[in-house]
C-alpha cells in the first residue's frame, strides 16, 4: 500500500514534465489546400517551422518519380510518418502525388529554400535552392547538389479532406 | 538535325554545369577581417566622443532605414562613457523620432487610413524600429533580415574590424568564376560572398556637424565606434574598476604572501 | 585523524552555545585545530578555492536571479537590462559568466592533483566518488546554465545535447519529449533548465559538505602519499593553511578579475549575442571550453547512441579508480612509471578538449581530427582501466621517507608544537 500511495504522489509530478495541453493544441496544424493551383506552393507555419504545401504540375510529378534513386546523394526517404529505412522515391515520399508536404528548413543550416517556379526557376533541379549556401533541392524536395546533408524532411500528415490537410 | 541539336544542348550543359561546378569550388569563406586598431581597444581602451557622435549620425541618416537599435533607448544618447551628448541635444535628438503612441483617449491606437498613431519620442524611449515585424522588413528588402545592430560588434569575431571591413569593401570586384547571386551584391568580408545589403556607406553621404570629411573610411570609423559602444556602454566603466581592483589585489597577495612567508617559518617548519 | 575536541569554551556566551548547538566548537575543531599534514604544497589550496567559487556562484546567481527572466521571449533582453540598466549587473553577470569557467578550472586541477598524488586510494575512496558526483552535478548545472541567456549558442546547444537522449531505442523519444516538455527546445525547456539551474548548486552544497566530512574522517592525504603517524607530521589548520589558502586564493582571485574586467567575453562564443532563432543553425555549434573534451568524445564515435554511452562512461569510469589502481603506493612522485602515463593523461584530456573546439571535419597538421580524438579517448580508458590495473602490478616503486616530519623537518628533534 505503501508503494501505491508512493506512485501517486510521484506520477503526477514526472507526468507534469510531459507537454502541456498548451503544448498539445498547437501540435497539430491544419490548413485548406483548395485555392493552391498546380505549381503553387503556400508556406505554413507548424510548430514554429515553415512548412512548404506544393502542389506539383504533371511535369514536375513525372521528374520526381524519373529519378534513379540510387544515384541520390540522400537515399532515405526522412518521411516521419513512414519506416526511417525506406528509400527516397517520390512514392514514398507523397500520399497523393498531386501534394508535396516538406518541411521549409533546409537541411545544411536551418535557411528557408526558395520555390523553383517555371516562371522563375530557382537551382537546376525544378525543386527548391536554398540561397544560404547553394543547395539544390528536386520536385521531392531532394537533395541534388550543394552542403545540405539530407532530403528535406516529410513531416506526418493526413488528408482531412480533398481540400484540408492536417499536420503534426 | 536532332542529333546536332541534342548534341549543341549536351556541349551547352556542359560548358553550363562546368561553369557552375568551378564556381562552387571557389572557397566564399568570409575574408579574414582588415587590420584595424579602435582607440577602445586593449585595457586602457576609450571610446572616442568625437567619433561616438560622428557614428551616431551615421547610423541615424545611414543605418536606421533598415536596421533596428533596440536595446538603445534616447536616454543612453547621454551616458557617461557613452557619446556624452548634453540633456538638451540628447531631448532634441528624441523629439526628432517617432515612435507609436499608445491607446489614445478613445482606445484607438491606429487612426482612420490604418496608420498607426505617433509621438515624439522622450528620453525614456528606445530608438524605435524601422520595420513592425520580421515579414514587413523583409518584404522591404527583398527576402532578405536587416539584423538588429545592438550587439553586432559582439556577435562577430573581431566584430569591429567585421564590421569596418563589411562596409569598406563594396568597391571590390569578384574574382573570376564567381557569380554575385541575383539581386544581392559582392562582398569577400560576409560568408558566402554574396550579402543582400547594397553599398550603405558612400562617400560625403553624410555632412558631418563637425566638419570632419566624411570618407567611406571615416564613416565606417565612426559608425563601428558607435556600434561598439552600443554593444558594450560600460566599457568604460568596466577597465577602470578592472585597474583598481587589480591593484588592490595585488596589493593584497604582496601582504599575504609575506604573513605567509612568516608563518610557513612559524609552524610549518618547526 | 579526527580525535576528541579540544575546543575549551571560555566567555558565558561560548558556554551558553556550547551547551545549545555546539557550533563554535564545530568551527573551532574543523577549521583551527584540525591535525593537518605539514607538508602540503599549493595543489592542495584548490578544495578552498573550490568552496570559495561555489559561493561566488551562489551568490552572484540569486542576484541575476532578481532581474532574469526565464522566458523564451523575453530572456535575451532581460540578459542585457541586466547587462545595460542594473546597477553594477554587467559586473555580476559578467563574475558569474567567468565564475562558471574559473571553477571549472579550479575542479580539474582539484582532480588532477588527486589522481597525481593518490588521493583516491584506501581509506578515501568516498571522498573521491562524492567529488565524481560533485563534478557530475557542476557539468549538469553549467549546461542549464549557458541554455539560460536564450542566445544562438544557448538555443543549439540545448537541441544538440538533448537530441542525444532520442537515440536511446524504443523510449529515446519519449524521453527527449519529456524533458523538452514540447516537441523541440522551447518555452518549457527553458523555464525547466532555470528551475533545476537554480536547485542543482544547493545540491552540490550538500554534497560538498558530505566531501568535507568524509574528509575529515581519515584527515588530509599529502604529496608523499604517505599515513601520519605522530602528531610531529601535522599542524594545526590555523594559521599556517588559512594563510596560505587565503594567499592563494587571492592569487587565483587576480586571474578571475583579469577575465571579468579586460576579457569577459574570452571563454563566451560570438553567436551568443545573438537571439536564439530555432530556424538559423549556426555554422559550428560548439559548448562551452570545459565540456569540450566529451564532446570530442561524443562526436569520435560514429554511432549516435554508443557516443552517448562511452560520454557517459568516461565521467562515471573516474568514480572506479580506487579499485583499478593496484599500487600499494599512493603518490606519483615515488612512481616513476606511472608518473609518465599520468602526464599523458593530462595531455590526452587537453587534446581532446581542443579536438571538441574544431569543427567536425577539421585537420589537424593534415590528420583529421576525428582520429586524434579517438586515438585520445581510447587512451582516456586504457589510464583508467589497464594502465592503471597492470602498472600498480608490475612497477618498481622508489623507497619511501620514514614519515612526513621527517621529510620536512630533517632528522633535527621536531620543536615542541
Amino acid at each position: 500500500m505503501g508503494a501505491v500511495a508512493a506512485g501517486a504522489v510521484v506520477w503526477p509530478l514526472i507526468q507534469q514534465m510531459n507537454p502541456s495541453a498548451a503544448a498539445l493544441a498547437l501540435a497539430t496544424t491544419e490548413t485548406d489546400i483548395g485555392a493552391i493551383q498546380p505549381g503553387q506552393q503556400v508556406i505554413i507555419k507548424h510548430r514554429g517551422q515553415p512548412l512548404f504545401v506544393r502542389r506539383r504540375t504533371p511535369e514536375e510529378i513525372k521528374s520526381a518519380q524519373a529519378v534513379d534513386v540510387a544515384a541520390l546523394p540522400d537515399g532515405l526517404a526522412r518521411n516521419a510518418g513512414k519506416d526511417a529505412a525506406l528509400p527516397a522515391s517520390d512514392a514514398n515520399r507523397t500520399i497523393k502525388a498531386e501534394w508535396l508536404v516538406v518541411s521549409g528548413v533546409c537541411t545544411h543550416l536551418g535557411c528557408t529554400p526558395t520555390v523553383s517556379t517555371p516562371s522563375a526557376p530557382e537551382g537546376e533541379y525544378g525543386g527548391w535552392l536554398c540561397h544560404c549556401h547553394g543547395s539544390a533541392y528536386d520536385t521531392s524536395g531532394r537533395i541534388r547538389k550543394g552542403p545540405a546533408p539530407e532530403n528535406l524532411h516529410v513531416p506526418v500528415y493526413s488528408f482531412m479532406s480533398d481540400t484540408r490537410i492536417k499536420v503534426g | 538535325m536532332r542529333l546536332a541539336l541534342r548534341i549543341i544542348l549536351a556541349a551547352g550543359l556542359a560548358v553550363g554545369l562546368t561553369g557552375a561546378v568551378s564556381a562552387q569550388e571557389i572557397d566564399t569563406h568570409a575574408r579574414a577581417p582588415k587590420h584595424v586598431e579602435y582607440k577602445f581597444e586593449g585595457p586602457f581602451g576609450k571610446y572616442d566622443r568625437a567619433a561616438l557622435q560622428r557614428g551616431y549620425q551615421v547610423y541615424k541618416e545611414v543605418c536606421a532605414a533598415c536596421h533596428s537599435l533596440k536595446q538603445i533607448a534616447f536616454r543612453n544618447l547621454m551616458d557617461h562613457g557613452g557619446p556624452e551628448f548634453s540633456e538638451a541635444q540628447a531631448r532634441a535628438l528624441a523629439a526628432a523620432a517617432k515612435v507609436p503612441a499608445g491607446p489614445n483617449d478613445k482606445g484607438e491606437t491606429h487612426n482612420d487610413s490604418g496608420e498607426v498613431l505617433t509621438r515624439s519620442a522622450v528620453l525614456a524611449d528606445y530608438f524605435p524600429a524601422p520595420f513592425p515585424n520580421e515579414e514587413a522588413a523583409r518584404t522591404a528588402n527583398a527576402g532578405a533580415l536587416p539584423p538588429d545592430l545592438s550587439l553586432m560588434v559582439k556577435a562577430r569575431h573581431h566584430g569591429a574590424a567585421y564590421v569596418y571591413s563589411l562596409l569598406t569593401s563594396y568597391g571590390e570586384k569578384p574574382p573570376a568564376g564567381f557569380a554575385v547571386a541575383k539581386g544581392k551584391y559582392y562582398n569577400p568580408y560576409f560568408a558566402g560572398w554574396n550579402i543582400g545589403m547594397p553599398q550603405p556607406v558612400t562617400n560625403n553621404g553624410v555632412s558631418y556637424s563637425d566638419g570632419t570629411k566624411a570618407s567611406i573610411e571615416q564613416q565606417a570609423h565612426d559608425v563601428v565606434t558607435f556600434l561598439a559602444w552600443a554593444a558594450e556602454p560600460k566599457m568604460e566603466q568596466r577597465k577602470q574598476m578592472g585597474f583598481a581592483v587589480l591593484i588592490f589585489l595585488l596589493a593584497f597577495a604582496g601582504v599575504l604572501g609575506l604573513v605567509y612567508k612568516k608563518v610557513k617559518g612559524e609552524y610549518a617548519l618547526k | 585523524m579526527s580525535g576528541p575536541s579540544t575546543y575549551n569554551p571560555k566567555s558565558g556566551i561560548e558556554k551558553w552555545l556550547d551547551q545549545r548547538l555546539p557550533l563554535p566548537r564545530f568551527m573551532h575543531d574543523t577549521i583551527l585545530t584540525f591535525p593537518t599534514p605539514r607538508n602540503l604544497n599549493f595543489w592542495y589550496t584548490f578544495g578552498g578555492i573550490l568552496t570559495f567559487c561555489l559561493g561566488v556562484q551562489i551568490i552572484t546567481g540569486i542576484v541575476l536571479a532578481m532581474h532574469y527572466v526565464a522566458n523564451a521571449g523575453l530572456a535575451f533582453d532581460s540578459v542585457e537590462k541586466i547587462m545595460r540598466d542594473v546597477n553594477y549587473g554587467w559586473l555580476i553577470r559578467y563574475v558569474h559568466a567567468n565564475g562558471a569557467s574559473m571553477f571549472f578550472l579550479a575542479v580539474y586541477i582539484h582532480m588532477f592533483r588527486g589522481i597525481y598524488y593518490g588521493s583516491y586510494k584506501a581509506p578515501r575512496e568516498i571522498i573521491w566518488i562524492l567529488g565524481v558526483l560533485i563534478y557530475l552535478l557542476m557539468t549538469a548545472t553549467a549546461f542549464f546554465g549557458y541554455v539560460l541567456p536564450w542566445g544562438q549558442m544557448s538555443f543549439w546547444g540545448a537541441t544538440v545535447i538533448t537530441n542525444l537522449f532520442s537515440a536511446i531505442p524504443v523510449i529515446g523519444p519519449g524521453i527527449a519529449t519529456w524533458l523538452w516538455g514540447d516537441f523541440a527546445v522551447g518555452d518549457a525547456t527553458l523555464n525547466r533548465f532555470f528551475s533545476l539551474h537554480y536547485l542543482l548548486p544547493f545540491i552540490i552544497a550538500g554534497v560538498v559538505g558530505l566531501h568535507i566530512w568524509a574528509l575529515h574522517v581519515p584527515g588530509n592525504n599529502n604529496p608523499l602519499g604517505i599515513d601520519v603517524k605522530s602528531p610531529q607530521d601535522t599542524v594545526p589548520f590555523h594559521p599556517y593553511y588559512t594563510v596560505k589558502d587565503a594567499f592563494v586564493l587571492v592569487l587565483f582571485i587576480i586571474v578571475f578579475a583579469g577575465f571579468v574586467f579586460f576579457e569577459p567575453e574570452f571563454f563566451g562564443s560570438p553567436d551568443n549575442n545573438i537571439p536564439a532563432n530555432p530556424l538559423v543553425t549556426p555554422p559550428d555549434i560548439v559548448p562551452e571550453w570545459y565540456l569540450l573534451p566529451f564532446y570530442a568524445m561524443l562526436r569520435s564515435v560514429p554511432d549516435k547512441l554508443l557516443g552517448v554511452l562511452v560520454m557517459g562512461a568516461a565521467i562515471v569510469s573516474l568514480a572506479v579508480l580506487p579499485w583499478t589502481d593496484t599500487s600499494r603506493v599512493r603518490s606519483n612522485r615515488f612512481r616513476p612509471t606511472m608518473k609518465w602515463f599520468f602526464w599523458f593523461f593530462v595531455v590526452a584530456c587537453v587534446t581532446l578538449g581542443y579536438c571538441g573546439s574544431q569543427p567536425v571535419d577539421a585537420t589537424i597538421a593534415g590528420i583529421p581530427a576525428v582520429w586524434i580524438a579517438r586515438l585520445a579517448s581510447l587512451y582516456y580508458f586504457a589510464f583508467i582501466y589497464p594502465i592503471m590495473f597492470f602498472v600498480g602490478l608490475f612497477e618498481t616503486p622508489k623507497p619511501l621517507p620514514a614519515s612526513i616530519a621527517q621529510s620536512v623537518l630533517g632528522d633535527k628533534p621536531a620543536a615542541a608544537e
